[in-house]
């Protein structure tokens, strides 16, 4: 049975019917529909269990406490992280990436190089230039090559020994590219500097195995990947955050505090300050067992062979220009492209009329669109319940809508 | 508007698609007096606006240039429109209604930056104070 025939039940929210059409939900690389057993275990824990964990010394304190943690086991497991003090809970891939940019930014010192790529979303690339500007340091970008990748000859010429962090996206949110993160992990550490990946869209795709792949942190997003909103990770390497002070302060965080000092909680609490996002971990764990019951790869290929398909489709249309990787090379579940006399925003507000939600804009990551010298592009990503009758239902309207203004 | 769909057409109003496809005032000023030129941050969608006014106020040209959707380009068309001819002040009144019945549309939220941004483009070369 194919994916979506097995799933499509299981997401309420694909009964709706959107300007006289059932929806065709297109946009899960901005945030994925949820599975009905997520927002079941959401609402029993509230309904049944909720209270403030880790001090809480009654039932329901524990009850919530030992749920909380166990979204941690759930979340090391599924990025096959070495040990769950390497698993920290955060608000999202931004947080996350804002968290990891503080924390090392006390580190750097005035001339202390940051290189970033010219592919990333802005979560990715403003908290960098915060700090470089805050710290004097140096921002540097690898360049996109024509075919969607990473330029790596350049990144040999951008790293010294003065590069202290690489960061960089494991999959593009615009072109769908999967980078060459191991290469790009190799060679920063061959001048040792820090790596920082941004996961947000290759947590919902593809398998993913922290010790494989060597990087020192790695965040995501769990509304991405079918959870809730309000919660995502941040992993870091023990090494590393075993030598780094706290960026950010609060409760929870500490062992013991006096007025002028106080002494750091252990791993991994040590970065969760103040109540974490309890109910939203609890939804998490539902999605990655959901997740975990269909099978990465099975999801991997599944949503493959529909990006396979608009792609192929998209590129046959007059006037429709596909950007990326071409056809045969593997990428995220993402596709962008432009119709020739028409502007995303009127291609997404159009195509919402026949029910298909796309995204469409310069997806926050404006750098990537000057060197694709465009606006904006129009956006499909997919996920777990879309079906190759709804691509093919994409392909039909956007054939129609060349002359539609 | 041929091969409009049945969308197209609830989406937009006939002047919003006529003006997208031929805009009247769209292209560059040379001798302008005041200009400006701002992105929309959702969109990243940019408008410049130029003006040529007289000494004691007058209006007496507009046009624009832009990287912009239907909405935002027939918007700028209309701001183009209704500035000409009128004093510097009367222009600075202009409002979001007055362009919005030139284009006889009704804009949703999610787009209704997108028919602003001339108006607030505008405001600016009125201004002075933004950058050319």
């Amino acid at each position: 049975m194919r994916l979506d025939e097995l799933t499509r039940r299981d997401f309420p929210i694909l009964e709706r019917v959107v300007n006289g059409h059932p929806l065709i939900y297109f946009d899960s690389g901005a945030s994925s529909q949820k599975p009905r057993a997520v927002l079941d275990a959401m609402n029993r824990y509230y309904e049944r269990s909720h209270a403030n964990v880790h001090r809480s010394i009654h039932t329901l304190g524990e009850e919530a406490t030992e749920l909380y943690e166990v979204a941690r086991d759930a979340m090391q497991r599924f990025i096959g992280a070495p040990s769950r003090e390497e698993v920290v809970f955060t608000r999202g891939t931004t947080d996350g990436l804002g968290l990891i940019a503080e924390t090392i930014g006390r580190t750097l010192g005035k001339g202390d190089e940051i290189v970033v790529t010219e592919l990333e979303h802005h979560s990715n690339l403003i908290p960098w230039q915060l700090i470089a500007k805050d710290r004097g340091a140096v921002l540097k970008a690898i360049p996109v090559r024509d075919d969607g990748q990473l330029d790596l000859a350049a990144l040999d010429r951008l790293l010294t020994a003065r590069t202290r962090v690489v960061a960089f996206a494991h999959v593009s949110n615009v072109l769908g590219t999967i980078t060459l993160a191991k290469e790009i992990i190799a060679k920063a550490r061959a001048v040792n500097a820090l790596t920082v990946v941004d996961g947000a869209q290759a947590a919902p795709h593809m398998r993913l195995d922290m010790s494989a792949l060597g990087c020192d942190f790695y965040v995501l997003s769990a509304h991405k990947m079918l959870g809730p909103t309000g919660i995502g990770v941040m992993y870091g390497r023990r090494a590393v955050l075993d030598r780094l002070e706290p960026g950010r302060g609060g409760s929870e965080m500490i062992k013991e505090v006096w007025i002028d000092h106080a002494q750091w909680n252990d791993l991994p609490w040590r970065f969760e300050p103040g109540t974490p996002p309890i109910a939203e971990a609890v939804g998490l764990t539902a999605a990655i067992e959901y997740l975990e019951k269909l099978g990465m790869d099975r999801v991997a290929e599944h949503e493959r062979a529909l990006t396979r398909q608009a792609i192929e489709g998209l590129s046959r249309i007059p006037g429709v220009t596909v950007y990326g990787p071409p056809v045969g090379i593997d990428r995220g579940a993402v596709v962008s492209f432009a119709i020739e006399g028409l502007h995303p925003h009127d291609v997404a507000a159009l195509l919402d009329a026949e029910g298909i939600a796309v995204r469409a804009g310069h997806h926050c990551a404006m750098p990537l669109m000057r060197r694709l010298g465009v606006v904006g592009t129009t956006r499909a990503t997919f996920s777990v319940f879309n079906s190759p009758d709804e691509v093919s239902r994409l392909l039909t309207a956007v054939a129609g809508l060349r002359s539609a203004l | 508007v041929s091969g409009a769909t049945p969308a197209a057409n609830s989406l937009y109003s006939d002047v919003i698609r006529d003006r997208w496809r031929r805009p009247r005032h769209r292209g560059d000023l040379p001798g302008a007096t005041a200009v400006a030129e701002d992105v929309n941050p959702l969109c990243g969608d940019r408008v410049r606006m130029m003006l040529t006014i007289a000494p004691e106020g007058q209006i007496s040209d507009a046009r624009f240039v832009g990287d912009s959707c239907a909405i935002c380009t027939a918007s700028a068309d209309a701001v183009a429109d209704l500035v000409a001819g009128r004093t510097r002040s009367e222009a600075a009144a202009l409002e979001v209604g007055d362009v919005l019945a030139v284009l006889q549309a009704e804009i949703r939220p999610t787009r209704m930056r997108c028919a602003t941004l001339p108006l607030s483009v505008l405001a600016q070369a009125l201004d002075g104070k933004a950058k050319a």
